[in-house]
């Protein structure tokens, strides 16, 4: 495995291992990871996996392009996947509903499975995480069920309440906050997505495997869930 | 030294150096736009170079002394005034109890720094106290919110060991010369007309500017590529949505992206870009990836 090593800016290289988005990437992109933090020390800066890629953010006082380089060569010699035994498993709760998932229903009809059928197809199967970004904690979870597959809303909703578990193509997230956002929303989940308090603040990582278990309107609440619908939420 | 804000103004928050080390849980960078005047506040001071500061966008922002206060302003000329009496940037002061600290409008540059003795004081969060309002996270109550009236503000030291400083720093960095633009690896998918015209021509701040990011207006640059699989973006990055017209990526960025990209702003770039208002004209130019190096490790030894 050698990466193609390419400037992205004055301290930042993307490796680029990959040219398709992959489950199988993960392991690849975990071990590099796990490598480079190693050869780099205290001279990196972040490290920003991502489906095919890494983002490598070095300390240029301390390193020059061409040192980087070749600490990632070293970091990538002999390297083999991180085995699937080491990846974190979640199983997160979500309530599916139309009062908090808007697009359910349509998505139901669309599909020809109905909500029950979405419902059963979204929560069965185990998901991968490729990639943290848009908000802190926002894991962009993959591949969804072909027939799910649902293009991003023509215009984004001013506001997603937190918890608001939503598809994208082929992709799915839960919002960990409220905020503005385009994706299909089929449920909510009461989980801490991103938490002060967490081991590692984000509950999801990348790299990690993830299971939605359907859980109802009683029980969401007792997990502390936030069940006001969709329209009366400010 | 205790400091109660009277005025908001357009956005006032607190900001270090940035947040590193949780770029991959989606978590932003954050920190002053402008580094440099941000570290000639601090250096005014004998403070850590990257102690927190606040960053006071277009002006409208007052606060009044509770104690005997000594502070270093530098940045953008927004107008301040002690008691009414001008005060420019560029200089420590002192502010006594009672007296008033005022910010007007920009006159020369956008974001003005106000440094205190030993950092303005509040509990990092993620290892910064930058404050990142879309975030949640950071700033003087940690919960990312940007400084309101009412706030108090504390200093993390007792004494200043305030310095003057030399000739010509601590204004604020403007695009008097064009921003350098190292080239990213994308640079081949655009037409070559399109390289010519981002290198050669006027661009002009749009209104749409803010922490997250800056847009150009100018010629449309066109490449091959309208999209690519999103990865991480760093600070800088000028990335060129399929309107043709570039986004310059700043502090507050998303941390993953798609859009591809003709490079990104050296940190000087982004500093000098961070000072202009909306309909500043501006210029490109590509820099080699070793004088950039080489420039940025000059700059930063001014400070030692």
């Amino acid at each position: 495995m050698t990466p193609r090593i390419e400037v992205a800016g004055i301290d930042s290289l993307v490796l680029r291992l990959f040219e398709r988005i992959d489950e199988r990437n993960m392991p690849w992109l975990l071990a590099a990871s796990q490598r480079l933090r190693e050869a780099f020390g205290p001279a990196l800066l972040d490290l920003v996996p991502s489906y095919t890629t890494l983002l490598l953010h070095y300390d240029l006082t301390l390193l020059d392009d061409r040192q980087a380089r070749r600490r990632i060569h070293q970091a990538f010699e002999g390297l083999q996947p991180a085995t699937g035994n080491s990846a974190r498993q979640h199983e997160i709760p979500v309530w599916y509903d139309p009062s908090v998932g808007p697009e359910l229903e349509a998505l139901g009809a669309r599909s020809g499975l109905g909500v029950a059928g979405v419902i059963a197809r979204h929560s069965g199967h185990t998901y991968q995480v490729f990639a943290l970004g848009f908000a802190p904690g926002f894991a962009f979870m993959g591949q969804v069920d072909e027939i799910l597959a649902s293009p991003r809303l023509q215009t984004p909703r001013q506001q997603v309440p937190a918890g608001s578990l939503g598809i994208a193509d082929r992709q799915t997230a839960i919002y960990p906050l409220a905020s503005p956002g385009g994706w299909n929303l089929i449920g909510r989940s009461p989980a801490r997505l991103f938490d002060r308090q967490l081991d590692g603040y984000s509950l999801c990582q990348p790299g990690d495997r993830v299971r939605f278990v359907a859980i109802d309107h009683a029980e969401f609440v007792r997990l502390g869930g936030d069940d006001r619908p969709f329209e009366a939420r400010p | 030294m205790s400091l109660v804000i009277e005025r908001a103004g357009a956005l006032a928050s607190l900001q270090d150096g940035g947040r590193f080390g949780v770029r991959h849980l989606g978590v932003t960078q954050g920190g002053a736009v402008d580094w440099i005047s941000q570290r000639w506040a601090n250096w005014l001071l004998g403070n850590p170079l990257q102690a927190a500061t606040v960053e006071i966008t277009l002006g409208g922002f007052s606060l009044r002394a509770e104690s005997d206060s000594c502070l270093a302003l530098c940045g953008a000329d927004l107008g301040a005034t002690l008691d009414g009496q001008p005060l420019a940037p560029g200089r420590s002061f002192l502010l006594r109890r009672g007296q008033q600290l005022v910010f007007g409008q920009p006159r020369r540059g956008l974001r003005a720094y106000l440094a205190a003795p030993g950092g303005f004081r509040a509990e990092p969060v993620l290892g910064s106290c930058a404050t990142v309002a879309r975030e949640q996270l950071g700033g003087l109550h940690g919960d990312g919110r940007p400084l309101a009236v009412g706030d108090r503000l504390h200093g993390n030291g007792s004494r200043a060991e305030p310095r003057a400083l030399p000739e010509h720093a601590g204004q604020a960095p403007l695009p008097d010369a064009p921003l350098a633009v190292v080239l990213g690896a994308q640079i081949g998918d655009f037409s070559g007309r399109s390289l010519f015209e981002a290198f050669n021509s006027e661009w002009t701040v749009d209104q749409r500017a803010d922490r997250m990011g800056v847009r150009l207006l100018g010629p449309a640059l066109r490449g091959a590529r309208r999209s690519m699989i999103s990865e991480g973006v760093p600070l800088g990055a000028v990335q060129v949505p399929p309107d043709g017209q570039p986004i310059v990526l700043l502090n507050d960025r998303q941390t993953i992206g798609g859009y591809p990209r003709l490079g990104a702003l050296t940190p000087l770039a982004v500093a000098q870009l961070a000072q202009c208002l909306p309909g500043t004209p501006l210029r490109l130019r590509p820099i080699a990836l070793d004088s950039a190096q080489r420039q940025q490790r000059e700059l930063l030894s001014r400070w030692r």
